[in-house]
């Protein structure tokens, strides 16, 4: 009696362990789905031309989103310059120097913007940009990107400095080191690998993001004519010919998905796989 | 000596301090602090500024419409702004999106953190991570042309079959509907939910496992009755934050669902959602009313969002013991 019972407990046991079994390798499974319906449907979109002409109108073949990409780049390229220093020195202070009230709710209110809804800080960038401004441009859109990217780089530059001995520094400030030398020079750079995979792994997050797009670059069927000006960007593109009705835009539609999702996972492939090991090294 | 680092920093704002400072070169330490000090700020002054800038631009909305915007009809060339039917849709659609997360992300962190081997964990947490990095517009586009149709044609007929007495499964099915956008919400969450919950799950001290185990538990009987326990908290700080991902996703969301302004019982049904609201009408939203309301809607769901994620990390804090540090 008693040996039955602990025979259904075992089985139980087992039966729920591969039901979690399951429940993981589902998640994997949905991610192959996806991952490989985009790339087979967009793999037909990529050719020489989607990467090097302008839009065409419906109808005229020979259409490319060499704008959109163009704009992509400079959009995020200009929120990184923002971000990437600010988050990097908000880092270092919580790392080394944040003990106090200032810290904690730093700590926590970057956590909490990295939950807020893509689509409200782009409203913020349209209010605190567009509306000044009169126009859609290139230069709001950064704004909202470096937003959502700032969060993400001074929490990872944080654990990545943490992870640096204190005795590297103090051995710098023995030597007479003035303290601001000693942290750039000396404990910076021991974690800049953790540095770089927090930086690389902002720049993909906001890579694909096109909610706070909309109404920032606005996007645009030519080549950008400045950063002030509407900009085309890539996920703007597929958001405006997944739901055309026309086979040809669509097409582009999962050309660029194809693209993004390419450039996003080797973004998050290299932050993880390469620098990883390297912090773990260090 | 970083205790003395703590000082330096502190005391060169202010001028009065005691002399405790580095012997040499403090320009560029004062120059130094002021940097951290200012980027620390920084982030403070951007959560400030999203609330201030949203609240400013919708108080001509909130002037003209006030409590008439908690109001059924959502119509903007009558003048008639009610948003309940976007609340609706957004609480519809994460709860969805939570019902089916929820287990799996859970049932995926336990099996990833306490039974799969660990040659086998790594590589499909790193599976599920990057789940989480697919955009959210491919989700979209994969969820339009892929899910709907598959929800049309298999999954609607199926659940109406084996459940259609109940109100939510009956109607036509078109595909895209609050169903199919509670699902790819549910995609969007599942590594949310599996990724911290298990960062959680890590967190429980081992002689609680083996405790469990002493007194002859299976491990199954250890995870329920010991692991998740002590984990409680943190598991629903996940869940809470997996919500607050659900509620403010517009772009998967306003490909599926429908976009129309309604409050019906049926999941097969066209609906909307605040975030998506946000992503469909406002490029092409005329009058300064309209507008101002459309923002109004933003500064909703942040304050949402805020409550959201405030309590979530407070739990989630707690339960990891991260954050004190």
């Amino acid at each position: 009696m008693n040996l039955r019972a602990k025979a259904v407990r075992a089985a139980w046991s087992q039966f729920m362990i591969v039901v979690s079994g399951v429940c993981a390798g589902a998640c994997a499974a949905v991610l192959a789905i996806v991952v490989a319906y985009v790339i087979g449907k967009g793999i037909k979109a990529i050719d020489w031309t989607f990467f090097t002409k302008l839009p065409t109108p419906v109808g005229v073949p020979g259409g490319g989103v060499a704008n959109a990409i163009v704009g992509s780049i400079e959009i995020i390229a200009m929120a990184s310059l923002a971000a990437i220093p600010v988050g990097v020195l908000a880092g270092i202070y919580l790392a080394l120097f944040g003990r106090g009230k200032l810290a904690a709710l730093v700590r926590f209110f970057s956590d909490v913007l990295t939950g807020m809804p893509s689509i409200a800080i782009g409203m913020f960038a349209y209010a605190l940009v567009v509306i000044p401004t009169g126009h859609f441009s290139a230069v709001s859109a950064s704004v909202a990107l470096a937003v959502i990217m700032l969060p993400i780089v001074v929490r990872t530059t944080e654990e990545a400095v943490r992870l640096v001995p204190t005795m590297i520094r103090e051995g710098a400030l023995a030597l007479g080191i003035p303290a601001w030398k000693a942290t750039l020079l000396v404990t910076v750079p021991v974690a800049r690998p953790g540095i770089v995979t927090g930086a690389l792994l902002a720049v993909a997050r906001v890579a694909g993001e096109s909610a706070p797009l909309l109404f920032t670059a606005f996007g645009s069927q030519f080549w950008s004519r400045g950063v002030g000006q509407p900009t085309a960007a890539l996920p703007l593109v597929i958001f405006t010919y997944a739901n055309s009705p026309y086979a040809d835009w669509q097409q582009i539609a999962w050309g660029c998905a194809f693209v993004l999702v390419v450039l996003v996972f080797a973004l998050n492939l290299t932050a993880r796989l390469a620098f990883s090991s390297r912090v773990a090294a260090n | 000596m970083s205790q003395e680092s703590v000082e330096l920093a502190r005391a060169t704002p202010a001028p009065a301090a005691p002399p405790v400072r580095a012997r040499t070169s403090p320009t560029g330490d004062r120059i130094f602090s002021f940097a951290l000090f200012f980027a620390s700020y920084v982030v403070l002054a951007v959560v400030a500024g999203l609330f201030i800038v949203l609240l400013q631009r919708s108080w001509p909305a909130i002037q003209a419409i006030g409590l008439r915007a908690f109001s059924n009809v959502w119509s903007p060339n009558d003048g008639q702004f009610g948003v309940l039917s976007f609340i609706y849709g957004t609480i519809v659609s994460s709860f969805v999106a939570l019902l089916v997360a929820g287990p799996v992300g859970i049932g995926a962190a336990l099996f990833l953190a306490e039974l799969a081997p660990r040659k086998l964990a790594a590589p499909v947490a790193m599976l599920i991570e990057l789940l989480a990095a697919v955009p959210s517009i491919v989700y979209g586009l994969w969820g339009l042309y892929a899910l709907a149709p598959f929800v049309r044609t298999y999954v609607g007929p199926a659940l109406q079959h084996a459940l259609g007495f109940l109100p939510i499964f009956q109607g036509p099915i078109y595909g895209v509907g609050m169903l199919t956008g509670g699902l790819i919400l549910a995609i969007m969450v599942v590594p949310t939910v599996a990724a911290i919950s298990r960062d959680v799950f890590e967190a429980v001290p081992r002689d609680q496992r083996e405790g469990m185990l002493a007194l002859g538990a299976t491990k199954w009987e250890m995870m329920t009755k010991a692991v998740l326990p002590y984990a409680r908290s943190g598991v629903i700080g996940a869940l809470v934050l997996g919500l607050g991902r659900a509620l403010g996703e517009a772009m998967a969301v306003v490909l599926v669902i429908g976009n129309k302004p309604q409050i019906v019982a049926s999941l097969f049904a066209p609906g909307y959602t605040m975030a998506s609201v946000l992503a469909n009408e406002f490029s092409e939203a005329t009058g300064k009313v309209y507008i101002s309301m459309l923002i109004e809607i933003g500064l909703l769901l942040f304050l949402v969002s805020l409550v959201v994620n405030v309590a979530a990390r407070l739990l989630v804090w707690s339960a990891s013991g991260r954050g004190a540090r």
